[in-house]
């Protein structure tokens, strides 16, 4: 048991120490040169995030390496900051990169929750600030006008589902049960999926909200209805590996379909053979049959040792805008304002395929159907897991079929929202 | 050293900071003001740890019920935004205190490991609502407050709201002291030496713990609604399981039962975790290499440090007796 130890008082010299230490800090660092584009990188580097956080850092460096000389000539300084994939420490990270090494942006962010709490930094600061991975709807849409100087370079949650329940739909899947994270990311995910399998005449006829950070699936595995089509799934983390492996044990083999970061090339070469057949939709595969995407996985996977997942090739897309924006901008630092205008209007050629951005600043690309395969792809001599692309929806922004006025005017995504009206 | 040497010491280390924190870079001066204001959290749990003896482990409930008092009142009824702040403050230990004396019928009846654990348990259900809640809460997404009040004088400007922080500290340091070195304070500290001779010489010691839990649970209120304007953001991660051990490691590595303590622990462990992680990569090791020094070498915390120095230079031999008196059985 623990104790305090207050018959013998001491005194303290401590605090002058430490008061002694913040003087030491007070050193601001040198002001900026002209031509500097300074970008701050927020990935986490410790904690269960780690390998996220190396995956994204490695497509943005990879790029940085690749654009010697790019970026208009501007010589980049890259920051990096650990944090911790915790809202509260992303805040307190930005604020280091903005107040202490006065970048010009700054990028990153894992969870839709660190999203949140970092954009209001980018408006209090008047910091250009570009979410690669946080993928909260609502930073592009409901909330979007509060946040002038964000620019989103990734996707948000529902963008993939919204053609996905499309697809299942068409496959002829009438009732799907769903088994998702308990979080912000999984009711939006499966919300998208959702409303557009129920406006083609599907039905959701159960939903199961794991704990986010569930490792053991046996309690929510036998209560998935019997006579469901389609297993909808969103997992994230450790959970996708371990829930296909425990569904194919409980011996269910009917269809499984999921959100992309179930089947994320991240996780995905960890996984046994049960994944086999299942399909899912993202932005991005590894797998996708494009020269460029093909220059960009043997590059990687030479420089990596391992395959890009979707945390990679985001990153790496965000600073090909950078790039393209700054070359606009002939090397010089714009403005904040003026770069957030010349960045919403540029197009890249990106691995994931074309990529431009809607007025709200979140990217319209492809959406990729893909299948999980034990194949061999691109030449590599041995069979391996690849999310085979097997239907490109192109050219899909955030509002999908909807029109932004019909669809602003609906909740965002949430555990009540889209009600569950054919659950038993 | 006598007692007025030891306040005057601190004092002086007040001014410094008051002196200092300033004239640091704009970056520097958010971990000051931060690192203050987990020294209050730090400080509330030192009354229940180091002079009643009661390792809480749920000191986290009490941020998180001031922070969230602060953020919803903010975000939903744009309520403490001007002069409102500072009822939003008395609201925020007020609401502290009231969660404290529900939890403290529950926790108080048990000691050692069992008080350890209820508390934990109820810290938990504090963290549960918080991301379930989704209405109230914003659950895992948090709220985002619409920024720091402003009355005639903008808090939004990071050193006006230091001296802010600062001076709720200070406050804080000073309420504290008095009540610790006051007969009730006294009667703490003979509870968590020996709480059975305490009953038998006719005290009350569950009410005395009880009040002082309540009192812990306030000023834990006070740091939540400080916490939630500093960083302008709220969300379970601030309430969660981790945030509490942190104010118990603070409190343990600066030194228990000193009040002084826990404000140098959080100090600390801020400067490790969030300065030191801008530096190096290996940030972590350094922290946790300085928990496992504190707990091998120095069982008493940094505050220790001068009393073992002394005690060594006066006298080699029996300081070492000294030093396993002092120890914790």
């Amino acid at each position: 048991m623990i104790k305090g130890t207050a018959m013998t008082k001491p005194t303290t010299h401590a605090p002058l120490l430490i008061a002694s230490l913040a003087l030491g800090m007070s050193l601001a660092p040198a002001g900026a040169s002209a031509d500097e584009l300074r970008i701050g990188m927020l990935a986490p580097l410790t904690g269960p995030f780690a390998q996220v956080g190396k995956d994204m850092t490695n497509g943005f460096e990879m790029y940085l390496e690749e654009a010697k000389g790019g970026f208009g000539g501007a010589t980049i300084k890259y920051i990096l900051e650990d944090e911790q994939a915790k809202p509260q420490v992303s805040v307190l990270k930005a604020e280091k990169v903005i107040r202490q090494d006065k970048v010009h942006m700054f990028v990153g962010g894992v969870l839709a929750s660190s999203g949140y709490a970092i954009a209001p930094v980018s408006t209090r600061e008047k910091t250009v600030y570009l979410p690669s991975i946080p993928a909260a709807d609502d930073l592009t849409q409901r909330e979007s006008a509060k946040y002038p100087y964000l620019v989103r370079t990734g996707w948000t949650s529902s963008q993939p589902t919204h053609p996905f329940g499309k697809w299942a739909c068409e496959q002829g899947y009438k009732r799907v049960a769903v088994i998702a994270a308990d979080y912000a990311f999984g009711y939006e995910t499966v919300g998208g999926f959702q409303k557009s399998f129920e406006d083609c005449g599907g039905k959701i006829i159960q939903k199961i909200w794991p704990p986010l950070g569930t490792i053991d699936f046996g309690p929510f595995i036998p209560t998935i209805k019997q006579d469901a089509d389609a297993i909808f799934t969103l997992m994230v983390g450790p959970m996708s590996l371990q829930f296909p492996k425990q569904l194919a044990a409980a011996g269910i083999s009917k269809p499984v379909i999921g959100g992309g970061t179930s089947y994320d090339e991240f996780a995905l070469p960890s996984m046994g053979d049960e994944v086999i057949g299942h399909v899912s939709a993202l932005q991005y595969s590894a797998a996708l049959d494009t020269p460029r995407n093909v220059a960009f996985v043997k590059k990687y996977r030479e420089k990596y040792g391992k395959v890009p997942s979707y945390f990679s090739e985001s990153n790496y897309t965000t600073a090909q805008m950078i790039d393209e924006a700054m070359k606009q901008a002939g090397g010089k630092w714009p403005g904040t304002e003026q770069f957030v205008a010349l960045i919403s209007k540029v197009k890249v050629d990106a691995p994931r395929g074309p990529v431009y951005l809607d007025e709200f600043r979140n990217p319209v690309h492809n959406i990729y159907i893909k299948k999980v395969e034990k194949k061999k792809m691109f030449g590599y001599d041995k069979d391996e897991l690849w999310n085979t692309v097997i239907k490109t929806y192109p050219a899909v922004g955030q509002f999908w079929t909807y029109g932004k006025e019909e669809f602003l005017k609906q909740p965002v995504y949430s555990r009540e929202f889209p009600p569950c009206k054919y659950c038993e | 050293m006598t007692t007025r040497y030891k306040i005057g010491i601190v004092i002086a280390v007040l001014v410094a900071l008051a002196l200092v924190a300033p004239y640091t870079n704009s970056f520097v001066i958010l971990l000051i003001t931060r690192a203050l204001v987990l020294a209050i959290l730090a400080m509330s749990l030192d009354i229940l740890l180091g002079f009643a003896g009661l390792p809480s482990l749920g000191q986290a409930a009490y941020l998180g019920v001031g922070a969230y008092l602060a953020a919803i009142l903010a975000t939903k009824y744009q309520f403490g935004l001007g002069l409102g702040f500072w009822l939003v403050v008395v609201l925020g230990a007020l609401l502290g205190a009231a969660t404290a004396a529900f939890f403290g019928l529950f926790a108080i009846r048990a000691s050692g490991v069992y008080f350890l654990m209820i508390t934990l348990a109820l810290g938990q259900c504090v963290w549960g609502l918080a991301y379930r809640w989704n209405s109230l809460t914003g659950g895992d997404n948090g709220l985002n407050l619409p920024g720091r009040p402003e009355f005639g004088i903008r808090l939004a400007d990071d050193i006006t709201w230091f001296w802010v922080v600062f001076g709720f500290f200070v406050a804080s340091l000073g309420i504290l002291y008095v009540l610790v070195k006051s007969p009730f304070g006294r009667s703490l500290e003979g509870i968590r030496e020996r709480e059975v001779r305490m009953r038998i010489l006719g005290y009350n010691t569950w009410l005395h713990k009880y009040v002082a839990f309540i009192i812990a649970g306030g000023f834990g209120g006070l740091a939540g609604v400080l916490w939630a304007t500093t960083n302008g953001h709220v969300s379970p991660e601030d309430v969660v399981l981790t945030t509490s051990v942190d104010a118990l490691l603070m409190v343990v590595l600066g030194g228990s039962g000193t009040l002084v303590g826990g404000a140098i622990g959080a100090g600390v462990v801020l400067f490790l975790r969030e300065y030191l992680s801008t530096l190096v990569p290996w940030w972590q090791y350094a922290l946790g290499g300085v928990y496992v020094l504190a707990i091998l070498y120095l069982p008493g915390g940094l505050m220790s440090i001068p009393a073992l120095l002394k005690q060594r230079r006066a006298a080699p031999a029996p300081a070492a007796a000294q030093t396993l008196a002092a120890a914790p059985p």
